[in-house]
């Protein structure tokens, strides 16, 4: 076990525990609670297994739903990111993706904002329409689904920005 | 034959998107259908074990307002029992005989509540172990919070009044008109109260009362009170927002109510509809 592999099991171990304990209870104007546990799936290597990638996503999202009583949804918002994720960093990165180069920790900060706002954006239109699971609450989908997107956009642009490796 | 195994092998990354995919579909089906044992659940060890040491924690906050809270029931309590002029009133010693009434109580302490979502769950730390079991009736000193969905050794999960598949009869206080207490997803201190008939004689500040045509919860516990109402669609209903006595977003400490009679109603019920 080397240390990026350790890297990448404490991050997914303390960013359940961040989730759980502290960010599901904020609350702000009354609903809005940012999800940022899927930094991991932000942050996976590029040339992970596909099949170990989509079954780590699956049980970080079913943690989740444990936690909040939430049924499958974090499980398959999680897992739908997850499989469209080389689609979006092929969008965003184009060549340097294709050649395996690209490293999250030193790109452009518009790209990398792109990269996250198109994540964030599928991950939580898939929740929220099936946490709420009523298409005649459509409006309260989509307000949610952007408010929170918003929330969780500027709070992962801040960590991934504060706690950015510089090695290079 | 060799080629189905070649195209699973090609496939492989989507067969098992799909498979996984499947699977949480199921579990979020599952989650909103009412009364099924749920596979995931906060009940279990390990989270349930996390919420109550995260709330022994932040429990030391508000032990002044508990106090306060609990003071404020005391007398309330002590009000009401000199009101029904029981001579027990000066002395502690109440035995059980003296009450006869199918309701017992039993106390629990909330430890994860949440009330931002459209389905929401508390989780109580008392379960099997302290003879909870599902349908139970849930509230605190001064209103109704929900009922016991599913319980596991040491821990309850009870489905908030705050929940879309949540529905509890309720009625008025002055009459005996009622109708079905649901939540529409927007404000957690307003319910709705559904189909009351229309020849209720309604008034803002009326009382909001659970009716006893369950067997969950007794007749005469509080809701809360008429905020505005108006008649659906079809002119025949009401539609009432009921504003709660409870502050659903601070709940500390609750009670579980136990009937004694529901094997007996169960059973006459199950002859009467042979």
């Amino acid at each position: 076990m080397n240390r990026d592999t350790l890297l990448h099991i404490i991050r997914f171990i303390s960013l359940i525990l961040i989730q759980v304990l502290i960010l599901n209870h904020v609350d702000f104007l009354g609903y809005l609670n940012p999800y940022i546990y899927i930094i991991f799936i932000l942050l996976a290597p590029i040339n992970i297994n596909k099949s170990l990638f989509l079954l780590l996503s699956f049980i970080l999202g079913l943690t989740i739903d444990i936690f909040g009583d939430s049924g499958g949804v974090h499980a398959a918002a999680c897992l739908v990111i997850a499989f469209f994720r080389p689609i979006a960093l092929r969008t965003v990165f184009g060549l340097s993706y294709e050649f395996q180069t690209v490293k999250l920790s030193n790109t452009r900060f518009g790209e990398k904002l792109a990269y996250v706002i198109l994540l964030v954006l599928t991950h939580h239109i898939v929740l929220f329409s099936l946490e709420i699971f009523n298409f005649s609450h459509i409006l309260l989908i989509a307000k949610k689904t952007l408010f929170t997107s918003l929330f969780t956009i500027v709070i992962t642009m801040l960590i991934l920005v504060l706690f950015r490796r510089n090695d290079s | 034959m060799q080629q189905i195994i070649n195209f699973l092998i090609r496939n492989k990354h989507s067969l098992l998107f799909l498979l996984l995919l499947f699977l949480s579909l199921v579990f979020t089906i599952q989650s909103h259908s009412y009364h099924k044992s749920k596979f995931v659940s906060s009940t279990n060890f390990i989270s349930g074990g996390m919420y109550g040491w995260q709330h022994s924690i932040s429990d030391y906050f508000g032990l002044k307002d508990e106090n306060m809270r609990l003071l404020q029931e005391n007398e309330h309590l002590r009000n009401q029992l000199s009101l029904l002029g029981v001579d027990s009133v000066t002395t502690k010693h109440l035995d059980t005989i003296s009450f006869k009434t199918p309701y017992t109580f039993t106390q629990g302490r909330v430890i994860k509540n949440d009330y931002s979502k459209i389905d929401n769950y508390i989780l109580i730390n008392k379960g099997k172990k302290d003879s909870i079991v599902t349908d139970m009736g849930v509230i605190t000193d001064k209103g109704i919070i929900g009922i016991v969905e599913q319980t596991s050794t040491n821990y309850s999960r009870v489905i908030s009044i705050l929940n879309s598949n949540s529905r509890i009869n309720a009625g008025l206080k002055k009459s005996n008109q009622y109708g079905s207490l649901v939540w529409n997803g927007k404000d957690p201190n307003i319910v709705q109260l559904e189909t009351v008939p229309r020849q209720a004689i309604l008034k803002k500040g009326d009382t909001i009362i659970t009716h006893g045509r369950s067997t969950i919860f007794p007749r005469g516990i509080g809701i809360g009170t008429i905020v505005s109402y108006k008649l659906d669609e079809n002119k025949s209903y009401y539609l009432i927002d009921v504003e709660l006595f409870n502050d659903m977003t601070d709940i500390g400490f609750i009670y579980f109510i136990k009937n004694s009679d529901i094997k007996e109603i169960k059973q006459l019920e199950a002859v009467s509809n042979e």
